[in-house]
């Protein structure tokens, strides 16, 4: 059960994030939703790669034994500058759409529709 | 002829020059705006031209593997990685290679013409940085073998597209169709992500390749697949999740409309690799099959009958790029349908993929034109709205002659070759279930009737005289549009050698799992 | 005609330039059928007119059938359609991340619970 206490927590953060998404009418709500499930599934993957008694890939001062592959990590990594760049997107068009529109309620941002 | 260093790095080389190209742009383009429209024009050429000898080279010799960071391709596996390959590989067989071509026939010809169309625009040195990054996400996807770099690629178009989208604040209308883009696109991405964790959490691999060899179908892979189809599916504009497609599709710029064409087709090649390469017969093949064939049929259904009461030219060509997906999917998916068994695969099933793979490339390309003719009408009309057009074709000549080239093409009009793909998917699907062809065409007929719409509203009746100092698109975006008009004619006069010669082997490539596992890992 | 056109399509073929060449002959029987036609037109007299009964020809803006008109009556009776189609698309965002996200449950109750 306690070992799979982190994968509990990334069902949890998925769905406190999507109900964010869902319900929340402040875009800058729905944007946090957002970055709540990218580290929902960064905890994901960052789970997927820990091995108990694993021995961390540096080979400075590393024992001989067998070292864990760091690809959940890399993966972590590479997830979590898309998402930087991802939020930085996002704000920056909820910026403009706020001076544009003045709001930032999801119910008022339509006029594309039909 | 072609030196053989660039043959070989050339699965490398077409994703470097774009990336490197697009940061360049921007210190280039301090210079002059003719150094930056000669050094992104260039740029593009040298990267269609190595996509085009890659593609080529693929076509003759078979598929190719890349393996970044290693001497060979036969290095793929290193020997003490335990039997996984653990490098970024590039695998590139004859659907990615089609894919390719697309690409590259695409890209070019946009250039031209977005080159003079965005000329007397502000801010251009960004866009075309974010252009060649379209391409070079396009140009992964479509050609990596790993899927965390597909998940890399895709976001890495997924934010040029959105950035370009909202290019033109326009009061902030196209910020906001790119709000919904980028919303829905990365929360589909994430969902691809969990279903790449979900891979590497059962296979220690990320290697599409290795993953299919061990695929066991499991109710994890069956979770994944759905997570990927569904994610892949709604970026590629499938009904009921088409509705950012629209919106998107007319604030876009139009040359990046057209470009975000070929962007969708490449998701919908992520969504067939996945099914048929990863997964194959161990999938369900009735069931996804199926759900592919309704989500293709809604889309086709859904999006013409929302595409004719439009009253701009953008969005309703944009609802008609929905449909036309649903042909793709209709064709492939009932090539999936019957996947397993090799009777009814030989009799109809390549047959239906074939004119789902060909509709592909056949809708790029008129699809694409199309969209660069409404993006010619705008910048001398300067309004998308059909109900103030009119009489354009007194004059704009050119344009209306590759307007009627474009609508003739997506209505499956004979001799182009939106009725080559057409006609294939029809007699193919009849053999399958005859109502699905029906609906097809019916579809078509539909298409059909809203061009003819279109076609009268922009350029038929008397000159208007609000529009009397209305020229000829110029002589660029002319030859960009022209350039896909020739393709258009050219696969509609010859469809016999283009199938023989591109599709079928891409079709056969797509079924053919075991040839592509064993391309990485050997012997298969 | 040559094997680089011909399209073979599982129930028959498909090929483009021989339907050129019956396009072409159909051409040129039209046109043969149209120069046996009436040569009387005299362009500049009042057969160049488009009212006979003499009205004034109305302003170029005017005689132009604008898109918004076309196919009304395929609108209105397709209207029951149309009218719970087209309220789908809302342009409001949360529906459309509510209709991805039923469609993805969708998915996974029918792909992963029936089959």
């Amino acid at each position: 059960m306690f070992w799979n206490l982190p994968l509990v927590a990334v069902v949890a953060l998925v769905i406190i994030a999507l109900a964010i998404i869902v319900f929340k009418k402040n875009l800058i709500k729905v944007f946090l939703g957002i970055v709540i499930l990218e580290s929902a599934v960064n905890l994901f993957l960052i789970t997927l790669g820990y091995r108990e008694g694993g021995i961390a890939p540096i080979y400075t001062n590393a024992p001989p034994a067998s070292m864990v592959l760091p690809t959940p990590q890399a993966l972590t990594l590479t997830s979590i500058v898309i998402g930087v760049a991802t939020s930085a997107l996002l704000l920056s068009f909820a910026i403009i759409i706020w001076k544009k529109y003045g709001s930032i309620d999801i119910d008022r941002i339509r006029r594309l529709k039909e | 002829m072609i030196p053989a260093f660039i043959v070989e790095n050339s699965p490398a080389l077409m994703v470097i020059v774009p990336l490197v190209a697009a940061f360049l742009s921007p210190f280039i383009g301090r210079i002059s705006s003719m150094v930056r429209s000669i050094w992104v024009g260039g740029a593009m050429a040298v990267t269609s031209t190595i996509a085009l000898i890659l593609a080529l080279d693929v076509y003759s010799a078979g598929t190719r593997l890349y393996v970044f960071g290693a001497s060979a391709a036969s290095a793929a596996v290193p020997p003490d990685s335990g039997g996984i390959p653990i490098r970024i590989i590039f695998e590139i067989d004859q659907m990615s290679a089609l894919m390719l071509v697309i690409t590259a026939i695409s890209g070019f010809a946009i250039i031209l013409y977005s080159l003079s169309s965005e000329r007397s625009h502000t801010g251009l040195e960004s866009f075309y940085t974010l252009y060649l990054l379209m391409i070079t996400g396009i140009l992964g996807m479509v050609s990596t073998g790993d899927i965390f770099n597909f998940f890399v690629f895709l976001e890495i178009l997924s934010l040029a597209s959105a950035g370009l989208i909202a290019y033109r604040v326009d009061g902030g209308v196209a910020v906001e169709a790119a709000l919904k883009y980028f919303v829905l696109s990365t929360i589909g991405a994430l969902a691809i992500l969990v279903a790449i964790g979900i891979y590497y959490g059962q296979y220690n691999a990320l290697n599409m390749a290795m993953i299919a060899a061990r695929m066991q179908f499991s109710v994890l892979d069956q979770v994944a697949l759905v997570l990927i189809i569904a994610a892949l599916a709604m970026k590629c504009g499938a009904v009921p999740m088409h509705f950012w497609t629209p919106d998107a599709y007319s604030m876009a710029p139009s040359s990046i409309t057209a470009l975000l064409v070929v962007a969708s087709q490449a998701s919908l090649y992520g969504l067939f690799r996945t099914v048929f390469t990863l997964y194959n017969v161990t999938l369900n093949a009735a069931t996804v099959g199926w759900l592919i064939i309704i989500l293709g049929v809604l889309s086709m259904v859904v999006g013409v009958t929302m595409a004719i009461p439009q009253k701009n030219v953008k969005r309703l060509m944009a609802y008609h790029a929905v449909s036309q997906t649903g042909y793709m999917l209709l064709g492939v998916g009932v090539g999936l349908a019957v996947l397993g068994n090799q009777s009814l695969l030989d009799a109809f099933g390549y047959m239906a993929m074939e004119g789902g793979i060909f509709h592909i490339i056949n809708h790029a390309m008129y699809k694409g034109l199309l969209f660069l003719t409404a993006g010619a009408i705008f910048l001398r009309v300067g309004t998308y709205n059909l109900n103030r057009m009119g009489g354009l074709g007194h004059s704009m000549k050119w344009t209306m002659v590759f307007f009627v080239i474009g609508a003739l093409a997506i209505a499956g009009i004979p001799p182009f070759n939106g009725f080559a793909s057409k006609l294939m998917i029809y007699e193919s699907v009849f053999v399958f279930n005859p109502l699905l062809a029906v609906i097809a065409m019916v579809v078509s007929i539909l298409t059909l009737a809203s061009f003819v719409k279109v076609f009268h509203s922009i350029f038929m009746g008397p000159a208007l005289p609000e529009y009397s100092g209305v020229r000829e698109a110029p002589m660029p975006m002319l030859v960009g549009m022209g350039i896909l008009a020739v393709v258009v004619i050219l696969f509609g006069l010859f469809p016999g050698i283009v199938v023989e010669s591109l599709i079928t082997p891409a079709a056969h490539a797509l079924v053919d799992q075991g040839a592509y596992i064993g391309a990485v890992l050997g012997g298969a | 005609m040559d094997a680089t056109s011909t399209l073979l399509t599982g129930a028959g073929y498909w090929n483009p330039l021989a339907w050129l060449l019956g396009l072409l002959a159909a051409i040129i029987i039209a046109w043969l059928i149209y120069s046996m036609g009436e040569k009387g037109y005299k362009p500049g007299t009042a057969q160049a007119e488009p009212f006979i009964s003499g009205n004034k020809e109305p302003e170029k803006g005017m005689v132009h059938v604008r898109a918004g008109n076309l196919y009304w009556g395929y609108l209105e009776a397709l209207r029951g359609y149309y009218d719970r189609l087209v309220p789908l698309h809302s342009g409001n965002l949360h529906d459309y991340i509510l209709w991805y996200l039923g469609i993805t449950a969708l998915f996974l109750v029918l792909v992963v619970i029936i089959s």
